[in-house]
């Protein structure tokens, strides 16, 4: 099986780490990854803002990078729902009739990392060792646009050591919604600030959800509040091993 | 058409001020959790609830597609029974026509039923400029009506208000609408509705004309059906001798039967009852019994606009059960006002827009960007009605209009910027590299260490300080995963890896 890795812009330039989690973690399950350099953004945050026409070189550098691999593995909820759900729209809308064709034909194939290690490597113990008390944020587009359901959850709970306590109003928005959280900064540091306080009324050390900026815009108010929580993707804690301690 | 509340700001300067109001933050949480929960419950024992939205969404589809056909039907149903009907192009043409019926029967004042389409057409208003009292009898109307206030809510349009607020509204203004409150009146819920229900009583033993909407109105048989709690709708639509309905033409379901999925669909999504209390129909006039003079005024007002976009027709569907309104994160926090409407919400932020267009007004245009697309709306709604994916159109229709502007936004200079560099991967990395030098320059001198020993950054000065006024930001990595790899095909220890 070809497997790329899509590592998304935010994580390629703001959270190396991730990416890097990724690679290993794939790697010790026996799955070689490949990263295509010459894939940019998913193109979201245009389309997301309104700017259709803007996206379409997004779009086409994707479908470029990605094709001819079996499977597009993607550290974000958010970008892979944007591959599956919004290729077709920009495609459309650039009356590119090829390019819709090669969206067709790759954007099936791009998986959150929860979904292709549950869904296509069928595990939920990835054998990793993460000694902390840890909560869980399912952000929206992993959990409405996605449907991954439960399946963070089974991986995190699979992790030993890793303590799982249950967030509160887990399901809503942590406010960060793209350009949102820059277009409407009020509202979004509203809904963020009541994120970030069930989050510490969970008594968890590190906040794990499946998308950076999400993680970005929670971890940045947890920061300023100096609460001592760490947020950390997903992807960190299931390549943490006791060999690194 | 009277799209907005006349004067408001946009809705970023309107959420601010919203946000600001501990006490309304404080009432909307407590009353949206509280019917939210309602609501999972009974949408919970609904053994296929999925079948019956898309069942529901299916009646209404067929309605809109051949919209012309239902509504001449209805026409020929609601004529045949007695009724009068009308046709309204806008809000000004339905209300000249309210009007003129008042005063062809010398009457000054008119009951109401409460009614979503009276409200955005601005009935109330128009009538008093004709010299007509138009007295709300739904008892959060009244609240809203009495306080001199606008609706905040399409059910609850009081919900921004406490129980202790409602009591001063009544002592304070009742008097000068008609029968006074109690001088013993406390806050107590049972003791607020008694004082409402004597205040009302008086209204509808008096009125000689009531105005309603329609949630429904069955095109095969000529009924238009009201669903209520109180029970006041009821009172409205059978103790005055003249009733006007005003009909938006979405409302129309093709038949009797079809009602089914749609009766069950928003009483538990809009109230979390699992039925709702009161259902009433009407089909023109019964000699000897309720109002012997009826009127149906079918209404557009920009429907016919939204019904043309391909994607927003959708939208068309809409039950105003509300539901998106109660899960919805941005809606929850900054109350209904702030949407500048009487359509506020995720709803209102799609429905608006589509009445009015985008391009025209900019209170308008900031309406789809409301949203952090979480989807839980689309998740609530009971028609199916995918708001995320309506908001993103709308959103590309605003910027679309603004496309041949003179001097283009930064927002759209920005998005253009990203456009060309994100259309190739090297440009990209050049960009990469320069913020791996940043990176390297702040891990030594700037920021401070947060948890886990990352650099965070405080304050940053431009567009970037949108962020950093409330929250950190991580400094960027010294290296970006794209020159790791390069360097190190991947693979290395993470130790080795420069962040």
């Amino acid at each position: 099986m070809r497997v790329a890795l899509m590592v998304t812009c935010v994580n390629d330039a703001m959270f190396p780490g991730t990416g890097a989690a990724v690679v290993r973690l794939l790697r010790r399950l026996g799955v070689e990854v490949d990263f295509p350099e010459a894939q940019t953004c998913c193109g979201q945050p245009m389309v997301n803002t309104g700017y259709l026409d803007e996206a379409v070189p997004a779009v086409r550098s994707f479908v470029s990078a990605f094709e001819g691999y079996d499977a597009i593995v993607t550290p974000s909820g958010s970008c892979a729902g944007s591959a599956r759900h919004q290729h077709g729209l920009v495609a459309r809308r650039s009356g590119d009739a090829a390019l819709g064709m090669a969206v067709a034909e790759v954007s099936p194939r791009t998986y959150e990392l929860s979904e292709f290690l549950v869904d296509v490597l069928g595990v939920t113990d990835v054998g990793a060792y993460f000694p902390h008390r840890v909560t869980y944020h399912p952000t929206c587009h992993s959990l409405r646009m996605l449907g991954v359901g439960d399946r963070p959850q089974r991986l995190l709970s699979a992790v030993r050591g890793l303590q799982l306590t249950e967030l509160p109003a887990a399901d809503q928005c942590c406010g960060f919604g793209g350009t949102f959280a820059l277009k409407n900064t009020d509202t979004s540091v509203a809904m963020g600030a009541d994120k970030a306080r069930h989050v510490a009324q969970t008594g968890a050390e590190v906040l794990v959800a499946g998308d950076n900026s999400c993680l970005m815009h929670v971890g940045g108010l947890l920061s300023r509040q100096r609460s001592g929580i760490r947020v950390m993707h997903l992807a960190e804690v299931l390549a943490a091993t006791e060999d690194e301690r | 058409m009277t799209g907005t509340f006349v004067g408001m700001p946009a809705f970023p300067e309107a959420a601010r001020a919203a946000l600001a109001d501990t006490q309304l933050r404080h009432n909307l949480a407590h009353a949206t959790a509280t019917i939210r929960g309602k609501r999972a419950a009974v949408v919970g024992e609904v053994e296929d609830w999925e079948s019956l939205r898309l069942a529901g969404a299916a009646v209404k589809d067929r309605a809109l597609r051949d919209l012309d056909q239902q509504l001449v039907t209805l026409e020929e149903q609601l004529t045949a029974r007695g009724a009068t009907v009308h046709w309204a192009r806008d809000a000004a043409e339905a209300n000249a026509i309210v009007a003129d019926v008042a005063r062809a029967h010398a009457v000054e004042e008119v009951v109401k039923v409460k009614s979503m389409v009276t409200q955005e057409i601005g009935l109330n208003e128009a009538l008093e400029a004709e010299g007509i009292a138009a007295w709300e009898t739904d008892l959060a109307e009244l609240i809203v009506q009495l306080g001199e206030d606008l609706p905040s809510h399409i059910l609850v349009p009081a919900i921004h208000r406490n129980r202790a607020e409602i009591r001063d509204i009544f002592r304070r203004r009742m008097a000068t609408a008609g029968r006074p409150a109690p001088a013993d009146l406390t806050d107590e819920p049972a003791v607020l509705a008694a004082a409402a229900r004597e205040h009302l009583r008086e209204k509808f033993l008096r009125a000689k004309m009531a105005v309603s909407g329609a949630n429904f109105a069955v095109a095969d048989t000529g009924t238009l059906v009201v669903v209520e709690s109180e029970g006041n709708g009821r009172m409205c639509l059978t103790l005055p001798e003249v009733l006007v309905s005003v009909v938006g033409i979405e409302k129309v379901v093709p038949t009797w039967a079809e009602l089914d999925p749609l009766l069950r669909l928003l009483p538990r999504s809009s109230t979390g009852e699992r039925m709702n209390p009161y259902t009433s129909t009407w089909s023109g006039v019964t000699p000897g019994d309720g109002p012997q003079e009826v009127h149906v005024v079918l209404l557009d007002n920009g429907r016919s606009r939204a019904l043309a976009d391909d994607v927003g027709r959708q939208a068309l569907r809409c039950i105003r059960c509300s539901a998106c309104l109660n899960v919805c994160p941005v809606y929850e926090r900054t109350g209904g006002h702030a949407y500048g409407s009487v359509y506020p919400g995720p709803i209102g932020a799609i429905l608006n827009p589509l009445l009015k267009g985008t391009g025209v007004d900019e209170q308008t245009d900031a309406l789809p960007y409301a949203s952090s697309l979480c989807g839980a709306c689309f998740e609530a709604c009971p028609v199916r009605i995918d708001i995320p994916e309506v908001l993103v159109e709308l959103r590309s229709q605003v910027v679309d209009s603004h496309r041949e502007d003179r001097v283009p936004k930064p927002e759209t200079a920005a998005m253009r910027g990203a456009g060309w560099m994100f259309g190739d991967a090297a440009r990209w990395a050049r960009l990469g590299r320069v913020s791996g030098l940043v990176g390297r320059v702040l891990g030594r001198v700037g920021g401070r260490a947060g948890p886990g020993g990352r650099r965070t950054l405080s304050r940053l000065p431009g567009p970037a300080a949108a962020w950093t006024d409330a929250r950190d930001l991580p400094a960027p990595p010294r290296e970006s995963f794209r020159a790791w790899w390069r360097r190190t095909d991947g693979r290395l220890d993470e130790e080795d890896q420069g962040r």
